[in-house]
């Protein structure tokens, strides 16, 4: 039994900071709050290189491992983690500025454990690390539409993560274990109802993660209700983990029955419905938020085909960071004019602020899956995973809500650089170099998929 | 070598877009500088050009995606390399034109040199991928041209548009995946999927493969009935938007029919022509047949466009049904589709060119507001009426070499889609000679009463493209022995 603490570098350090934060906010007089942001970012880069120099493994008597996913959901997490802490230029100075921090890190480490829980308890704990923090993030500016938002999230988050409890009970009764290793062997000769009755428990919780339907109706409220910074994090880390530990515990699972159809059903019904919610949001805030449901439609595509295409995991791997990058620019625009709220707020952007209007331009393009940008790369291994696995339905119905989604961004794309300009007060400097970053990000690591999923295993 | 033509020009956009205050005057000299410069380049390469053994000039193949064996793999053959100077020439031709432009003329000009690499991109890929990446680009490149230079409704057309050509496209991906997954080992690249013929034999995946792949082309060539995105995007987009979408981008589908699908489905492709035939000859006759109804000059353009892209189709589905019977009848198909796609860029650029001008003088293209032109603008009308001669076919003109092989070629294969398809000339001449008529002769009218001549702009944007079409009519040889062999090539794969 392998306890190699080292293993878990990357986490400690995620919440070495987070305590370290929360006790140096309590200290530093508010103009000096900033330290707290600088120590969070520095514990994601020192976990990004502690990553990149990891070996495989379980540990933890085969509860928590350490592979690919796990590695590339660490990557993706903490690089998304300091993107949205330069996103967090609002919050300077602000009272309980370390708080927000320390919540926003604590949550990243629960969406990293998620991804790397081998195991059902492992797995609830994480759950509600992931959860939690993201509840009083939700809420944090104390105004109506953020309690709201709040207490929406946090009421469907306990529902749904006692419905997960339930399952791993379920799971646990039946295959007699909750390490997943022991438990593929033991669901092996359970009743197949009953072992379909306690995955789809758990996985309530995996998918009100990742804002997959049905658990999608917090998205748009917390999207719009939180602040921008708030709903960049929330609509991005969360869904990382999620995924990831969807496509584990369904691997898992199949030693009962075939889940692809599963999966390939949820998949097709969150881009659906959220393409459909999306097409005449005039709030860009929703509009992202719907955009976020579909986009997790798509990676579900790729997790579907897990088990039956050896590209499935590098796929998904490769979208969900290309999907953090984009999405987050996508806010980082939205963050960098806090007084734009409507689609309208944007017309022409493109004679007033040019590379923001064209930073805009790439990301949403990016998250339409237009070439080069990466989400395009992802979206053709993973539609080349799902081909190979023989779901050329689902494939279809993606490219159809593929060409569907382009209506809703061409909305916004259009008036940003058709029209004369409307008023807009100066943006935000950090946000608008993020939004740049992120745009370039896009289209950089969309050059480089080759090494990129060679990394990631294919 | 290859590549710096390629991206010279969005080299050039982005130094362009990098240097905050430059004047109209510098951006509209870059453009055109760096638009000759390209066509120079291009000149180098077709005197340099030495196939080798693997067909393919300037061969540069680099790694970029191997997990899905997908590289950096590029050159030009007798096919590209015709598309690639056309492509060149046309968009100096529109940075010529668009001297006069005045609406934001930095984006205008970056975003047209965005697309020339775009398209002579596409023109030398010999990767799936690559090929789709530019493929798509090209959309988003035209969506923004519409909607941002277009008139009246622009952002209804440029939309239409973008979401009808982008269903295409994604279905022509799912094709491209398909293709894939058939190859063993797996691999994207164009050369090494000719060589494997990877569907042969494997009956319903390589019909769907086809049917993917062929949808996809054949809603950017556009073919009936996947051309109703056609007339609002030409008939709103800016004159020299419209002449590249009409010029460079309706080639992508032919092209693609040529380049992949053809030597990639052989066996499919030769049980499936007859479809392809019959498609091709429904959109001679039908494009043909609506121009004819049209009362709006751009439209009827449009339209005569279907009906051209037709003949290009009837050829290389011709080629596929004559495939058994004569090679020499299915290399002359074949040479005629590429001929006439090069053809057609030339003729359809310099109407819808003049068609901008017409619009600039009187503000309407509907053809009903003017007459006698001819008298107050006789640069114009000559200009017009050599384009419109050489649009339908008559001999001394490129139009008339490639429709007189596409039908040589053709007539042995499927000798009564052929002369079907021949009343499409037939059409295509009365609705050239009405419109002629009514624009240029009898008593003078126009929107506002006065009518200027083409500028110097203008005359040195169309007539170089028309000498060009008059040149190949009458020394067509340089041109076909370039063509030629990589027909042969084409054909070789297809087999008997």
């Amino acid at each position: 039994m392998d306890e190699n603490p080292s293993a878990l570098l990357p986490e400690i350090l995620l919440a070495v900071a987070a305590i370290v934060g929360l006790l140096l906010g309590s200290y530093l007089p508010r103009h000096r709050q900033w330290l707290v942001r600088l120590l969070a970012a520095a514990a994601c880069g020192a976990g990004v290189v502690a990553t990149v120099v990891s070996e495989n493994m379980a540990v933890f008597g085969g509860t928590y491992v350490v592979d690919v996913a796990t590695n590339a959901t660490r990557v993706v997490v903490m690089v998304s983690v300091v993107l949205v802490l330069c996103l967090a230029d609002p919050i300077r100075g602000m009272a309980r500025e370390s708080e927000f921090v320390v919540l926003l890190v604590l949550a990243a480490l629960g969406s990293v454990l998620l991804a790397g829980s081998n195991d059902l308890m492992l797995l609830a704990a994480a759950y509600l690390l992931a959860s939690i923090p993201l509840y009083a993030l939700a809420g944090f500016a104390k105004d109506a539409p953020g309690t709201e938002a709040s207490l929406k999230f946090y009421l469907m988050g306990a529902l749904l993560g006692v419905t997960t409890l339930a399952g791993v009970v379920v799971v646990f009764g039946l295959g007699g274990a909750t390490e997943y290793t022991a438990l593929s062997t033991g669901l092996a000769t359970a009743p197949r109802l009953a072992v379909a009755v306690g995955v789809v428990a758990v996985l309530a919780g995996l998918l009100f993660k990742a804002g997959a339907v049905p658990a999608h109706f917090w998205v748009p409220d917390v999207t719009e209700g939180s602040g921008a910074v708030a709903a960049a994090f929330i609509t991005t880390v969360p869904k990382i983990g999620a995924v990831v530990a969807i496509h584990r515990l369904i691997t898992v699972a199949s030693a009962r029955l075939d889940w692809a159809l599963v999966v390939a059903v949820i998949a097709a019904a969150t881009m659906t419905l959220g393409n459909l919610a999306a097409f005449f949001q005039d709030n860009v805030r929703r509009l992202l938020a719907y955009s976020t449901i579909s986009q997790v439609g798509y990676l579900l595509v790729g997790v579907a085909a897990a088990g039956h295409s050896d590209l499935a995991l590098p796929a998904v791997l490769l979208y969900l960071g290309g999907y953090a990058v984009t999405n987050l620019g996508a806010f980082a625009v939205v963050c960098a004019l806090p007084a734009a709220t409507v689609l309208a707020d944007f017309r022409g952007l493109l004679r007033r602020r040019p590379w923001l209007a064209v930073s805009l331009v790439v990301v949403l393009l990016g998250l339409v899956g237009t070439p080069p940008t990466v989400v395009f790369a992802g979206k053709l291994t993973v539609f080349t995973a799902a081909l190979d696995a023989g779901l050329l339905w689902l494939v279809v119905v993606a490219v159809v809500n593929t060409v569907a989604s382009v209506f809703y961004y061409l909305r916004w794309i259009g008036p940003a650089v058709r029209g004369e300009p409307a008023d807009m007060p100066e943006p935000t400097r950090w946000a608008v170099h993020t939004a740049y970053g992120a745009a370039a990000g896009s289209v950089l690591l969309g050059v480089l998929t080759g090494p990129l999923l060679a990394a990631l295993g294919a | 070598m290859l590549s710096i033509v390629v991206f010279l020009p969005v080299a050039v956009a982005a130094v362009l877009l990098a240097l905050p205050r430059v004047g109209d005057r510098a951006v509209r000299w870059t453009w055109i500088a760096a638009t000759a410069v390209d066509l120079l380049l291009v000149a180098g390469l077709w005197i340099g050009y030495r196939p080798g053994d693997s067909g393919f000039a300037y061969d540069v193949h680099l790694r970029w995606i191997p997990s899905v064996g997908s590289g950096y793999h590029v050159g030009v053959d007798g096919i590209s390399l015709p598309l690639v100077a056309l492509t060149a020439l046309l968009f100096l031709a529109c940075a010529v034109y668009s001297a006069r432009e005045t609406r934001r003329v930095r984006s205008y000009a970056a975003l047209f040199l965005f697309l020339e690499t775009v398209c002579l991109g596409l023109f030398v890929s010999l990767d799936l991928i690559l090929f789709f990446v530019f493929f798509d680009l090209s959309i988003v490149g035209m969506y923004f041209v519409i909607a941002g230079w277009g008139h009246r409704d622009a952002a209804r057309a440029a939309l239409k548009f973008f979401l009808y050509t982008f269903l295409g496209s994604l279905v022509l991906l799912l094709g491209f995946i398909g293709l894939y997954l058939a190859a063993s080992p797996h691999t994207f690249d164009i050369v090494a999927l000719t060589a494997q013929n990877p569907l042969a034999g494997r009956g319903v995946v390589a019909a769907l493969v086809l049917v993917a792949l062929g949808v996809g082309l054949a809603v950017k060539t556009p073919t009936v009935p996947f051309h109703t995105w056609l007339p609002p995007a030409h008939t709103e987009a800016p004159a020299a938007g419209s002449a590249v979408l009409a010029g460079i981008l309706l080639k992508m589908g032919t092209y693609g029919f040529v380049r992949i699908v053809m030597p990639a489905l052989p066996d499919t492709w030769r049980r499936y022509a007859v479809v392809i035939v019959v498609v091709g000859v429904v959109s001679v006759v039908y494009g043909a047949l609506v121009a004819l109804a049209q009362k709006d000059f751009k439209r009827m353009i449009a339209y005569t466009s279907v009906n051209h892209m037709g003949y290009v189709i009837l050829g290389v589905g011709a080629a596929g049904l004559v495939a058994s019977s004569s090679g020499q009848a299915r290399d002359l198909a074949v040479t005629g589709a590429v001929t006439q796609m090069v053809s057609h860029g030339l003729i359809t650029g310099a109407l819808f060119l003049l068609a901008g001008a017409l619009y600039d003088r009187g503000g309407t293209y509907v053809m009903s507001e003017y007459g006698g032109l001819a008298a107050q603008a006789p640069r114009f009308a000559a200009l017009t009426g050599l384009a419109a001669f050489a649009s339908l076919g008559l001999p001394g003109f490129s139009g008339f070499i490639a429709e007189f092989q596409i039908f040589t070629g053709s007539l042995g294969g499927a000798p009564v889609s052929t002369a079907v398809a021949f009343l499409g000339i037939l059409i295509t001449a009365a609705l050239f000679l009405r419109a002629l008529q009514q624009v240029l002769l009898g008593a003078f009218r126009a929107p506002g009463g006065r009518f200027g001549d083409v500028t110097t702009p203008e005359a040195l944007s169309i007539t170089p493209l028309v000498v060009l079409a008059a040149v190949i009519g009458v020394f067509p040889r340089w041109l076909l022995d370039v063509v030629e062999p990589a027909a042969r090539a084409v054909n070789a794969v297809l087999g008997g």
